[in-house]
């Protein structure tokens, strides 16, 4: 079977059905042995920061959240844009299964960088542009599926909520930028790919162990849940 | 151990972090699991 035969064979939700469970269990395992290897190093390895002292080790779950806030929603609008365009049932399938897991991991970005912020500025909350756009990033996620659950016929609700992610997109590049196009609070990139990090290299190391162990448990959860979509649906 | 659990004096800021996100990891799990169980039945 050729490349695209194969693609084709696992865009149907039957056949795809199988082959998310086996992926969503070794996704888990490999994000649970992630998460103990980044908290090992992350909580023993990693020094006590020079200015934040041990307040600053909620970088290893602030951050990955963060990240996977902003990359599942533009995973989330991509099945949602193909779903529209190739009227593929599994691509929007796929996009209201990511929806309640970027919305958890927006919460949790914005929880832990509320506790952050409090013992490095002084306050839980301020209304800046990185905050504030990540807060509607949240409303984004939730409204995406609000909508969904608004509409009963499922292919009409695939369609609206399509529309509604595909131009909620917009928002991503601006919480991205949001620290370099405004006077902000929040701190700009510790990492990036065109420098070297900013950070102790333990401390890297740890964060980006986090980083796979929060991707890999995003898409277990996404799979697991997009196999509740299809049996419902079925 | 209990200095470990101090984290120098952030242990409401550092702990409420990842106290908050295992339990709410935890209750994703618990309910997707759930929902399968229905799904299938």
């Amino acid at each position: 079977m050729s490349a695209t035969a194969r693609l084709f064979w696992f865009a149907s939700p039957q056949t795809f059905y199988p082959l998310a469970g086996t992926l969503a269990r070794g996704f888990g395992a490999a994000a649970a042995l992630l998460a103990a290897a980044g908290l090992y190093v992350g909580f023993l390895v990693a020094p006590t920061d020079a200015q934040q002292g041990e307040a600053y080790r909620i970088i290893f779950i602030h951050v990955p959240a963060a990240w996977m806030s902003m990359f599942l929603y533009l995973v989330m609008a991509g099945w949602a844009a193909i779903g529209l365009a190739f009227n593929t049932r599994l691509s929007a399938m796929m996009a209201s299964a990511i929806a309640p897991t970027g919305a958890l991991m927006t919460f949790l970005a914005l929880w832990t960088g509320a506790l952050w912020g409090k013992p490095t500025w002084g306050t839980y909350w301020v209304w800046d542009a990185r905050l504030t756009s990540e807060l509607i990033l949240l409303f984004l996620y939730l409204g995406f599926m609000a909508l969904q659950a608004a509409i009963d016929d499922p292919r009409r609700a695939d369609r609206a909520g399509a529309l509604l992610a595909i131009v909620g997109a917009v928002n991503v590049p601006i919480i991205y930028y949001s620290v370099q196009w405004w006077n902000t609070l929040h701190q700009g990139a510790s990492v990036s790919l065109t420098r070297a990090p900013s950070m102790a290299a333990t401390m890297l190391t740890g964060m980006l162990l986090m980083v796979f162990a929060f991707w890999f448990y995003c898409i277990a959860a996404s799979l697991m849940r997009v196999r509740c979509i299809i049996r419902e649906r079925a | 151990m209990s200095e470990f659990l101090a984290m120098g004096g952030y242990a409401w800021y550092v702990w409420g972090s990842y106290g908050v996100t295992f339990a709410a990891l935890a209750l994703e799990i618990f309910l997707l699991r759930k929902r399968s169980r229905e799904a299938k039945a």
